[in-house]
């Protein structure tokens, strides 16, 4: 039975504050423990294949570090979109949603927000700043609220 | 081969063109491009910017803890890393070699790794160019754009990536971070459910990956002027091969072929791989230059890759993809193939190679039982090599007798791929560049050919709202003629404003 909220965090532990997605999965699910109603993910970065996690939702939270989003942290509702990249290393949230649609013959995927949490450092093998720390814990507390809120509830 | 465009000989009152796919801290290229005043090419440069610090971040550990940690080095090919450590360390703990069920589920790994990779690059970033051809709007130049004109296409490339990422879970024991292999073998079987899952899926795998074989022959087929001219150059190339000259991503010996196809060298340990290569450091690029010592700085370098990789084995040891070699094989007209569009076939031979592997494997009962773990004489260093999507991948550490690593260093396939990526950019500079105005068609032909190497860039580049693409014009004097800017979403636009990235 697949979880109708799914909460997706990315990032590398190891570059400072761009640990805060998987940070950010690992302190809700501790926090709220398991459930049937949500399910947590976290990986290094996003891909294609993350499209099929979006299937069977009613509503999806992607968690990410931003270097241009104010502090603490910024939620905004995504709509499917394509990324002009050169490269297989990044890909944004809006183009995973893009997959979702074309695998699925148009049909739009669930409602998206995106939480994107303030950083200020990415240096390998630094600790999250504690700006972001601080950016972390008041996104913790969002969530919380938005997990208990109704389904299309996308803003802080 | 010398580097005729790398340094301009006179470089006083030239224009510079600099392309800069911009990011926080690392994993951001960037391509200068200095014309004369008869607006002819005269120098081109390449700057990749990836595992910088990262060797440094290792020494210190303990050795058991390298094969997880070096997983961050890289979210596309984290299996690599945690393989070719996991070698290079069977050599500390003094596991030469590790038990057959060893040998055989970090090789299900590796090959479920390579299939993932090369189905992530064939179906999501290059075939979107190749469907469409490279002047198509930016916007449909990626996997919507397949999706609508092939969409079975897109669901299979997605499918056979999310396949390949069930191979790696099943046997690294999650899909990130996986723990599975550890010096001196893994440390755990493939449980007899997971088997049976993956069986269920494989013989579509393999129908999927000669259709993506298939789709990649016919489009050189379609065009052939194109495709065999785009970004070509001739070059070294450079691999592992198993001993009776296979192809084998795993574990070999290195071998080099010259641009002619003749045997530069071949059987050479791995352990001695800093007698064969020798790194040249330049001033104005991060990453290293590794050339084959025999050949010496100028000649030397080559290339690494699936376009090495299927030319330099004698046989691959599967059928269907032995088969589809031979063919690709004889559209060189018994010549070596040097097209750099050419990456984009070979890779689908290795796809279906990786899938006909792992058939293989899932039938394999070593997989499901027998001894996990072995060791031996103690050493104090190891060598891991291995063929990762890219290329080749060499680990090297020294640990003390505290079991602190002491060294450790890192070459990578996309730093082997350096000079070979810059002549590519300089063959498409000097053919489309006009020196006039900063064109979008001429991103995106530059940008082709950089992806045809899809160069591993350190994986901390997805900073929200920044713009990936930054291109200036910059006259003799340094001042800024003209400069266009990429959003990330695909938006094309010129600013004027100051622009940042590195020098030339």
């Amino acid at each position: 039975m697949t979880a109708p909220v799914l909460v997706f965090g990315w990032g590398n532990a190891s570059r400072g504050d761009d640990a805060l997605g998987p940070l950010f999965i690992e302190r809700l699910r501790s926090a709220l423990g398991s459930s049937a109603d949500v399910e947590y993910l976290d990986d290094y970065q996003l891909q294609v294949e993350h499209a099929l996690d979006l299937a069977g939702r009613e509503r999806v939270l992607f968690v990410d570090a931003s270097l241009d989003c104010h502090a603490p942290f910024e939620v905004m509702p995504l709509r499917a979109a394509r990324d002009g990249s050169f490269t297989s290393h990044a890909m944004s949230p809006q183009a995973v949603m893009q997959v979702f649609r074309d695998l699925h013959d148009g049909a739009d995927p669930p409602p998206c927000a995106l939480l994107a949490i303030r950083g200020e450092r990415f240096e390998l093998g630094q600790p999250p700043s504690p700006g972001a720390m601080a950016g972390l814990a008041a996104a913790l507390q969002w969530a919380e609220r938005w997990l208990a809120g109704p389904v299309n509830a996308t803003r802080a | 081969m010398p580097p005729t465009l790398e340094t301009a000989t006179r470089p006083q009152g030239l224009r510079r063109v600099a392309i800069d796919p911009v990011s926080r801290v690392e994993g951001h290229g960037k391509v200068t491009i200095l014309l004369d005043a008869a607006n002819h090419v005269q120098q081109v440069r390449l700057h990749i910017v990836e595992f910088r610090g990262f060797e440094k971040f290792i020494e210190g550990r303990p050795y058991w803890e390298v094969p997880v940690m070096v997983q961050r080095l890289c979210g596309i090919c984290p299996v690599s890393h945690h393989l070719a450590a996991s070698k290079a360390l069977d050599h500390v703990v003094g596991a030469l070699p590790v038990t057959p069920s060893a040998d055989k589920i970090r090789r299900l790994m590796h090959y479920g790794q390579v299939m993932q990779s090369h189905a992530l690059h064939f179906f999501h970033l290059a075939s979107p160019d190749l469907l469409f051809g490279f002047d198509s709007e930016v916007n449909r130049r990626n996997i919507v754009g397949v999706a609508k004109a092939h969409p079975e296409t897109a669901k299979k490339g997605v499918l056979l990536r999310k396949f390949g990422q069930e191979v790696i879970r099943v046997t690294a024991g999650k899909r990130v971070h996986g723990t599975g292999s550890v010096p001196g073998g893994v440390n755990k079987h493939v449980s007899a459910e997971d088997c049976a899952m993956l069986k269920r899926d494989v013989a579509q795998m393999v129908a999927w990956a000669q259709d993506a074989v298939a789709m990649a022959k016919q489009l050189h087929a379609q065009n052939p002027a194109l495709y065999d001219g785009f970004g070509s150059l001739r070059s070294n190339m450079l691999s592992l091969v198993r001993a009776d000259g296979a192809l084998d991503l795993y574990d070999g010996v290195i071998r080099a072929r010259d641009a002619a196809g003749k045997m530069l060298f071949d059987g050479a340990s791995d352990q001695g791989y800093l007698d064969l290569i020798e790194e040249e450091v330049k001033p104005w690029s991060y990453m290293k230059f590794p050339f084959l010592r025999s050949l010496g700085r100028e000649h030397g370098w080559y290339r690494v890759g699936p376009l090495a990789r299927v030319q330099n084995c004698d046989f691959m040891p599967t059928p269907l993809a032995e088969s589809q070699r031979r063919e690709f094989l004889d559209w060189g007209k018994g010549e070596p193939i040097h097209a750099t569009l050419a990456y984009h076939w070979a890779r689908m031979v290795e796809l279906l190679h990786c899938v006909e592997v792992i058939e293989e494997l899932l039938a394999d009962p070593d997989i499901l039982s027998g001894e996990l773990m072995t060791d031996g004489a103690r050493r104090r260093s190891g060598v891991g090599v291995i063929e990762a999507p890219r290329g080749t991948l060499i680990h090297h550490y020294e640990v003390g007798d505290d079991d602190l690593v002491t060294m450790c260093n890192l070459v990578v396939s996309t730093t082997h791929n350096n000079q070979a990526m810059n002549e590519a950019v300089r063959s498409v500079a000097r053919e489309y560049l006009d020196g006039h105005e900063l064109t979008e068609g001429l991103l995106n032909h530059i940008e082709v050919a950089i992806r045809a190497y899809d160069p591993c860039l350190s994986c901390a580049t997805h900073a929200l709202g920044q713009m990936p693409l930054d291109v200036a014009l910059l006259g003799p004097d340094g001042g800024l003629i003209d400069r266009v800017v990429r959003s990330r979403l695909g938006g094309f636009t010129h600013d004027l404003g100051s622009h940042g990235g590195l020098g030339a």
